[in-house]
């Protein structure tokens, strides 16, 4: 399983057809997290005066980004590659060319990981115009953990694609793993007044590393291991990579 | 590298999927410069067999080899010398005309501004070049067909293969089609094509090899094999209550389909001689085509497949 720049033939192929709607794609990043910092700053932030020496709004700010990120990868690898991967036949005519299955897989994953990067980018350039991020040193950290939380999650709903019958197939993966994700990853309260299970079940979820991931480099709060959710994060994306080669290589190698 | 006289080559090439055998043990040798028909009825393999060649069906056994290069083994490397029309529709739906072209030359690793200048030429070989902008659902069927022609010529391919080319078509559109094929043929491509268009085989094919239920049943030139299979006329008539007399006089090969029965004939007018002795209605006499050696090689009930 040879990997080469070809795969970046198959993300160029993605980013040529973002390029023809771009600005409606960008009209959902921009938003989108303005109507969270209104909904969840103003409206519920104004009962809630204060979260870990924090305002409300500052509490959450890191968890939207990474919530934008995972989403934005999310809807890219399962509809965005699922459509390409069937009623389009789009990795079909790929795989015609001197493209690896492997590749393919790659270009694909990356380029889901590109819109997690550019929504990710948009919810920082608003947070800092709202004042709730200044930007220092911590900025690299910080685009690193999007881009590693884009690329798992793109990863993770490529699997989903490669085996999903159908469309309503993705019910149950956002059902079952996207929004447990966006409520239990500490996003918008902390998981400690939870039961203990839930607690750890919450530790494992990629998406917790990625907050408190963020929110350390913001605030400089501390609520994981901050160590073993980077490791966390690494390890998901290349077992997921190798994952989604074998379930896509299984769908379309026959 | 030594040049083989013959571009792909294949023995005992069979593929199961499933444990089904879709191909079972084929051989055939396509010579470079040649253009090489596969007939046979629907799931007779054709496709699979295309898909192997193009090395993206695994070869289940056997051995096959494009331009001295070996399927399983140099994969990327035959794919880089092939061009693909597939069966399928499979434009790519987000991208425009032009854009088809350029992105998928991108697979190939050819630069942007070489794509374009070859895409244009290419859209101007197939009187395309007013669409270049246009979207792909506003395009004709014959439309889409020679832009997935044009998509598989992108990279100056060694060989080409056409899965069905022409069908579901116009006769005008596919008349182009075909024109267009005899004018890459003449530039020298070897190509090889399906289809179920006997009067494409017949004019378009060197030779051809007729498949039926993944075996190979018939190789040659159309023109041979009608003239050594079926013979030089077929007659036709209704069969009478005295079928059994007339067919047991005459020397030739006959088939009954239905109340029809269907006499090939190497030596017409002795036939017909024989047959003036009876009284017989609705009797027919034509030249003996592609169409009746498949169908007398294939059989003519629908098959239910395997
Ligand atoms: N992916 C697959 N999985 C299982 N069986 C398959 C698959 N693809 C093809 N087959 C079977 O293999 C056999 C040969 O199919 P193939 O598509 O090669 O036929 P064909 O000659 O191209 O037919 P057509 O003229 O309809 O295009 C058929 O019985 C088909 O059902
Ligand atoms: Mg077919």
């Amino acid at each position: 399983m040879m990997i080469t720049y070809r795969m970046f033939a198959v993300w160029r192929r993605n980013f040529t057809v973002y390029k023809t709607f771009y600005k409606a794609s960008l009209v959902g990043n921009i938003g989108e997290p303005v109507l969270y910092l209104f909904a969840m700053g103003f409206g519920i932030g104004s009962y809630i005066t204060e979260m870990e020496g924090l305002s409300y709004i500052e509490y959450i700010a890191p968890g939207l980004i990474i919530t934008s990120s995972m989403y934005s990868a999310t809807f890219e690898c399962t509809f965005g590659s699922f459509t390409r991967l069937t009623v389009q036949r789009t990795f079909d005519s790929i795989l015609n060319t001197p493209v690896s299955l492997s590749e393919l897989v790659m270009g694909e994953i990356t380029w889901g990981m590109t819109k997690s990067m550019i929504s990710g980018t948009t919810m920082m350039i608003i947070m800092t115009l709202f004042g709730l991020y200044t930007p220092d040193y911590s900025l690299p950290l910080i685009l690193l953990t999007i881009m590693l939380t884009g690329y798992i999650f793109a990863a993770a709903a490529l699997c989903c694609s490669s085996i999903a019958p159908s469309y309503d197939f993705f019910n149950y993966y956002f059902t079952l793993f996207i929004t447990p994700m966006f409520f239990l990853s500490g996003v918008f309260f902390p998981m400690d007044n939870f039961p203990e299970a839930f607690q750890w079940f919450s530790q494992i979820l990629p998406a917790t590393g990625s907050v408190s991931l963020l929110r350390y480099f913001f605030h400089g709060i501390v609520s994981s291991p901050l160590y073993f959710s980077f490791c966390l994060l690494v390890v998901l994306s290349l077992g997921l990579t190798i994952a989604a080669i074998k379930i896509t290589r299984n769908r379309l190698i026959k | 590298m030594c040049q083989s006289p013959y571009i792909v080559e294949a023995q005992s090439l069979c593929k199961l999927y499933n444990g089904v055998a879709a191909v079972s043990g084929i051989n055939f040798r396509i010579k470079r410069g040649e253009l090489y028909g596969f007939l046979g009825p629907n799931g007779a393999g054709k496709t699979t067999t295309m898909r192997m060649i193009q090395c993206v069906s695994p070869i289940t056994s056997g051995s096959l080899t494009v331009n001295g290069m070996f399927v399983g083994r140099d994969d990327r490397d035959i794919k880089a010398i092939i061009g693909v029309a597939p069966q399928d529709d499979s434009l790519d739906q987000d991208l425009s005309v032009i854009d088809n072209l350029v992105v998928y030359a991108g697979y190939f690793d050819i630069p942007r501004n070489k794509a374009i200048s070859i895409g244009e030429g290419l859209l101007k070989f197939f009187h395309m070049e007013e669409r270049k902008k246009a979207r792909i659902d506003s395009l004709s069927g014959g439309m889409r067909r020679r832009l997935v022609i044009a998509r598989a010529l992108i990279n100056s391919p060694t060989i080409l293969i056409l899965d069905e080319p022409a069908s579901g078509l116009d006769p005008q559109a596919r008349h182009l089609i075909w024109e267009k094929l005899r004018d890459l043929k003449s530039q020298g491509a070897s190509m090889i094509l399906t289809t179920h268009y006997m009067e494409e085989a017949s004019q378009l094919c060197d030779r051809i090899s007729i498949m039926d239920q993944g075996s190979i049943v018939l190789t040659g030139n159309p023109t041979g094999l009608v003239k050594e299979n079926v013979g030089n006329e077929v007659i036709e008539f209704s069969i009478s209550d005295n079928a059994d007399k007339i067919l047991g006089s005459i020397n030739e090969r006959y088939e009954i389909d239905g109340d029809l029965c269907i006499i090939y004939a190497k030596n017409p007018s002795s036939v017909l001689g024989k047959l003036a002795k009876y009284e017989i209605s609705s009797l027919s006499r034509r030249p003996a085509t592609l169409e009746d050696l498949f169908l007398k090689t294939t059989g003519r009930q629908l098959k239910s497949g395997p």
